[in-house]
């Protein structure tokens, strides 16, 4: 059940939640120092560094189809325009022209750079940070542009539209005229990526390929949490529910419904420049219907609706198809070896009835439209209960 | 009738077709400040069209709607409809003014809907909260990051006073839809109010009562009236409550206005008995 | 200039039957369930690959039958398993449904193709080449749009004229009232998908003839550009669909050579690379119509009641 909390639990949960995530940030950057790139454990970071792009998209979407009730499939569209974004900012001047080898590259400066050589190694970040913002507001004045003829539409028209508007984008990324920014159909590399993400404190030196992406991800999941449990996210949760009562209790559509879809794509954006950071590199022809479609099936795993749910949904999904069922691609899975069932794309094919199974018999999904706090409130509340029932 | 106060609502002539039907034809009345108006009729007399109307659902084929002394909407027929206008006083009204029905509820007007139309995932005091919305003064960024700290408060006290004073304090934190179909309806008008409206319109709120729970309904809405300061529109089929609590009364039949009135004018008035009798040709 | 237009005319009128084919697929699915099938283009590529394997292991005249059965039970099985558990779920859950269906059909592909390009059998007759109107194309681009003309007119007969198009109108029209006069739901949706399916098959069939080969993705585009074909002509509609899908088709055709089309004009000098929207511009249509008539071309109004 949904617990209703009052305001002094909320301020419980709000305080709970972030030592929480700063405990796992601080465990992140342990594991990113212990485990080397050759051990076996090396799985465990890709998943963390994958799973985290993909529970921010994952969330953002949510934010959209979850509460608004929007039911948008133009999400891999705005991770694009996120990465791309983030890469062409982010390129080194040194490296541009084997980069744009085939056009005459238009962009000619590199944000880290910029900021590097006017403040340091502290500018290298913080124009990686501008680069990841910039990627987002890109997404968002897309976004802003798409929706003011879409968001009218209801439903499966939506639906069509911005997976529409989606292709659009990508068959506009290729296009040989737009080469000197997009370098055309060819891919995008040597940006700043995850691998050279390190931070040097006099001899000792901290990799943070993982903690960098997973800090994203949660600060960006915490805003849009916040925004959830705003009083925006409550008028969202109202248009989802009646969306003619919604406005007849003065909720102006237009501007809500347009509020939830850009800043779902601003951070799918995000999540899109992470994808770029942590691949290393920026393709338009990755980012097809086929990755909205998985990050759906995310956000069903987890529950339609729960934003902890899509977390969840996103590493469960990610682990599982990454790391635990890799066997199933490779001859041998829990000790089985049978090479001609277990080869290429047997695990795709296992893992996709898992998910029909999910849709068709456990359709509210890992958490429904709980959230994890729920949870853990109703289990206090029982706990409280028994307490004073024993007095 | 409390002429001697503002006039809080008016129609003039409006006029809604549906491809070749007129559901609603050259409707105008007038209502003031305090005022409980009813708006009667046979089923299919276009009584919730007109309020659909009034409440910027549909925007009318012709006709101006004035609410608190401004026009809040006008229209003419305009296009296709310019041909195919099959009312009246075509000429009359030339500004074009659409506005959503947020827009009317922002100047003041707020509704109950026939079908309950409660926000069903959520509970009674949320439902209540998030009609509160509208009155925040707080943007996008200082209610993310939780800048409003002080009004968010405000609004929830004004929610759980609200919540009291209708008598729905016992089922706070239930889901909406878990209520008893009385109650609910209790919320939906709760919800109204909660925008602080100057109108309240109210789209059959004794539909699938008993008469117990109509007779506390009646009570009910004249407390409203009383303690909120709000004048009331509203359409019903039960006449015990119409003529028990409206100060006038208007009738439609077929679309058109036939007769308006005093609840005892109507009660006399002949075109009404046939309406709502039905009338034979050698009668 | 004539001469540079035409070809691209003719194989646009041809891929605009074979996308008519699927598009019937989707919006007498549509009509009737107020779902976009999603997995209906991957259904199209199954066909597509089995046609493979069956050219492989016996004659043509046993496979054609054989891929043709086989498709329409893919497709009936589909709706009774992933579509009929969720009649009475909200439409997004069946949606999502749809698109998991998709998933699991391109993986399975995936899985048995190795993720290989498969060479796509001769169809003896209709792969031959011929020349028509004095260029040379293959027997199966001017057969298409007379074969999908001749099924579609096939199809509105039955529709207009027997029991079972009574009542698929009827269901389409309303699903609750025909329930309640007696009308066999569960059959009458069975009967929309194996026609679908049947259709689909048929044109996977022309359309693979024309193309090098079937990949697990194969069938994504050509479903996605059947849809929106679909919903231009007004979704539901079966002659708005054909209409629909024949101006994608031919649309299509000749943004692919519009470059050398422009360049022969005299309008531009060099190629510019148009070629990359011939996929985009479909969408460009689709959004066009949506923002100004909603409802597709034939498409009837609705309004939702308050």
């Amino acid at each position: 059940m949904k617990a209703v909390r009052t305001p002094e639990e909320n301020r419980r949960i709000s305080w709970f939640c972030f030592f929480a995530t700063l405990a796992f940030l601080g465990l992140v950057l342990l594991l990113d120092q212990l485990i080397k790139p050759t051990s076996p454990m090396y799985m465990l970071l890709t998943v963390l560094q994958k799973g985290s792009v993909y529970a921010l998209a994952a969330v953002s979407m949510n934010l959209l189809n979850g509460c608004t009730g929007l039911f948008s499939l133009g999400h891999a569209g705005f991770m694009l325009i996120g990465a791309y974004t983030y890469a062409i900012f982010t390129i080194p001047s040194a490296s541009r022209d084997t980069v744009y080898q085939y056009y005459d590259a238009a962009v000619r400066f590199s944000f880290p750079e910029v900021f590097g050589n006017a403040m340091g190694p502290a500018g290298t970040a913080l124009g990686v940070l501008v680069a990841v913002i910039l990627a987002g507001l890109m997404a968002a004045a897309f976004a802003y542009l798409i929706g003011l003829p879409v968001l009218r539409l209801k439903s499966d028209y939506l639906a069509i539209a911005t997976l529409g508007f989606a292709e659009i984008l990508r068959a506009v990324c290729q296009w040989q005229k737009l080469g000197p920014i997009t370098n055309g159909s060819n891919l995008l590399k040597s940006f700043a990526r995850v691998s050279k993400f390190k931070l040097v404190l006099g001899s000792t030196k901290l990799t943070l390929s993982t903690f960098v992406p997973v800090l994203i991800a949660a600060v960006s999941i915490m805003i849009i949490v916040k925004l959830i449990n705003s009083t925006y996210g409550r008028a969202f949760k109202a248009i989802r529910d009646d969306e003619v009562a919604a406005e007849a209790m003065g909720i102006n559509l237009a501007k809500h419904k347009m509020i939830s879809f850009t800043v779902s794509s601003f951070f799918a954006g995000v999540a899109g420049a992470m994808m770029a950071m942590v691949l290393s590199i920026a393709q338009a022809s990755n980012f097809k219907s086929a990755m909205t479609y998985e990050i759906l099936l995310m956000v069903v795993l987890g529950g339609i609706g729960s934003t902890s749910g899509s977390v969840i949904g996103s590493f469960l999904f990610v682990a599982a198809s990454e790391w635990w069922l890799r066997g199933l691609d490779s001859g041998t899975f829990l000790g089985i070896n049978a090479p001609n069932i277990f080869r290429n794309g047997f695990r795709l094919v296992v893992f996709s009835v898992i998910i029909m199974i999910v849709v068709l018999f456990f359709r509210q999904g890992i958490m429904g439209e709980r959230e994890l706090t729920d949870v853990w409130l109703n289990r206090r509340r029982a706990r409280q209960k028994k307490k004073e029932a024993g007095k | 009738m409390r002429k001697d106060r503002p006039c809080i609502l008016k129609t003039e002539d409006i006029t809604m077709q549906f491809g070749g039907v007129v559901a609603v034809n050259n409707f105008s009345m007038e209502e003031y400040e305090g005022e409980i108006v009813a708006i009667i009729g046979p089923n299919g007399a276009g009584k919730t069209t007109a309020f659909n109307v009034i409440t910027g659902v549909y925007a009318p084929t012709n006709g101006r709607v004035s609410f608190d002394g401004k026009t809040v909407i006008e229209n003419c027929p305009r296009g296709k409809m310019k041909k195919s206008y099959l009312g009246e006083n075509a000429g009359k009204y030339t500004h074009v003014i659409e506005p959503t029905p947020d827009r009317l509820t922002a100047l003041g007007m707020a509704r109950t809907f026939q079908n309950i139309r409660l926000w069903k995932s959520m509970t009674v005091f949320d439902n209540v909260l998030i009609a509160k919305h509208m009155k925040r003064s707080a943007n996008l960024f200082s209610a993310t990051f939780g800048l409003n700290r002080a009004e968010d408060r405000q609004q929830r006290e004004e929610a759980d006073a609200l919540i009291e004073t209708v008598g729905l304090a016992d089922v706070r934190d239930e889901l909406s839809t878990s209520l008893p179909y009385g109650k609910q309806r209790r919320l939906e008008i709760a919800r109204a109010l909660a925008t602080e409206p100057k109108l309240l319109l109210l789209d059959e709120p004794a539909a699938g009562m008993n008469p117990q729970e109509t007779v506390e309904l009646t009570k009910f809405i004249g407390e409203i009236r009383d303690q909120f300061h709000v004048s009331i529109l509203l359409i019903e089929h039960h006449m015990d409550l119409v003529m028990d609590i409206s100060e006038r009364i208007y009738v439609l039949d077929f679309g058109s206005m036939i007769a308006s009135g005093t609840p005892a004018e109507i009660q006399a008035n002949e075109k009404v008995i046939d309406a709502y009798l039905g009338v034979t040709d050698d009668a | 200039m004539d001469k540079t237009i035409l070809p691209y005319l003719i194989s646009g009128v041809s891929v605009g039957g074979q996308y008519a084919l699927i598009a019937i697929g989707y919006t007498m699915v549509y009509g009737i369930l107020r779902l976009i099938n999603f997995a209906h283009g991957d259904v199209f590529m199954v066909a597509g690959l089995m046609m493979v394997y069956a050219a492989a292991a016996m004659p043509l005249s046993l496979a054609i039958p054989l891929v043709i059965i086989l498709t329409v039970l893919l497709g009936f099985t589909i709706e009774r398993v992933a579509y009929r558990p969720l009649r009475t779920a909200p439409r997004m859950s069946v949606m999502i449904s749809a698109i998991g269906v998709s998933y699991l059909l391109q993986n399975l592909a995936l899985y048995i193709t190795g993720g290989l390009n498969k060479n796509y059998p001769q169809i003896p007759w209709i792969s031959d080449r011929v020349t028509v109107l004095g260029m040379e194309t293959s027997r199966v681009t001017i057969i298409t749009p007379f074969l999908t003309v001749f099924l579609v007119v096939l199809l509105v007969l039955l529709i207009n004229h027997t029991k079972i198009g009574m009542a698929m109108r009827a269901v389409s029209l309303n699903f609750e009232t025909s329930q309640l006069m007696g009308i066999r739901i569960n059959s009458v949706i069975s009967a929309t998908f194996i026609i679908g399916t049947f259709l689909a098959a048929v044109g996977s069939m022309l359309f693979f003839t024309n193309y090098p080969g079937v990949v697990p993705t194969s069938g994504a585009m050509p479903g996605l550009k059947a849809f929106v074909a679909a919903v231009f002509g007004g979704i539901g509609s079966i002659p708005g669909a054909v209409i629909g899908a024949f101006i994608i088709g031919i649309a299509e055709s000749l943004i692919k050579g519009l470059d050398t089309i422009l360049i022969v004009n005299g309008t531009i000098t060099e190629q510019i690379g148009l070629a990359t929207f011939s996929d985009a511009f479909t969408f460009v249509l689709l959004i066009i119509i949506l923002v100004f008539k909603p409802t597709g071309l034939f498409g009837e109004k609705t309004t939702d009641k308050v």
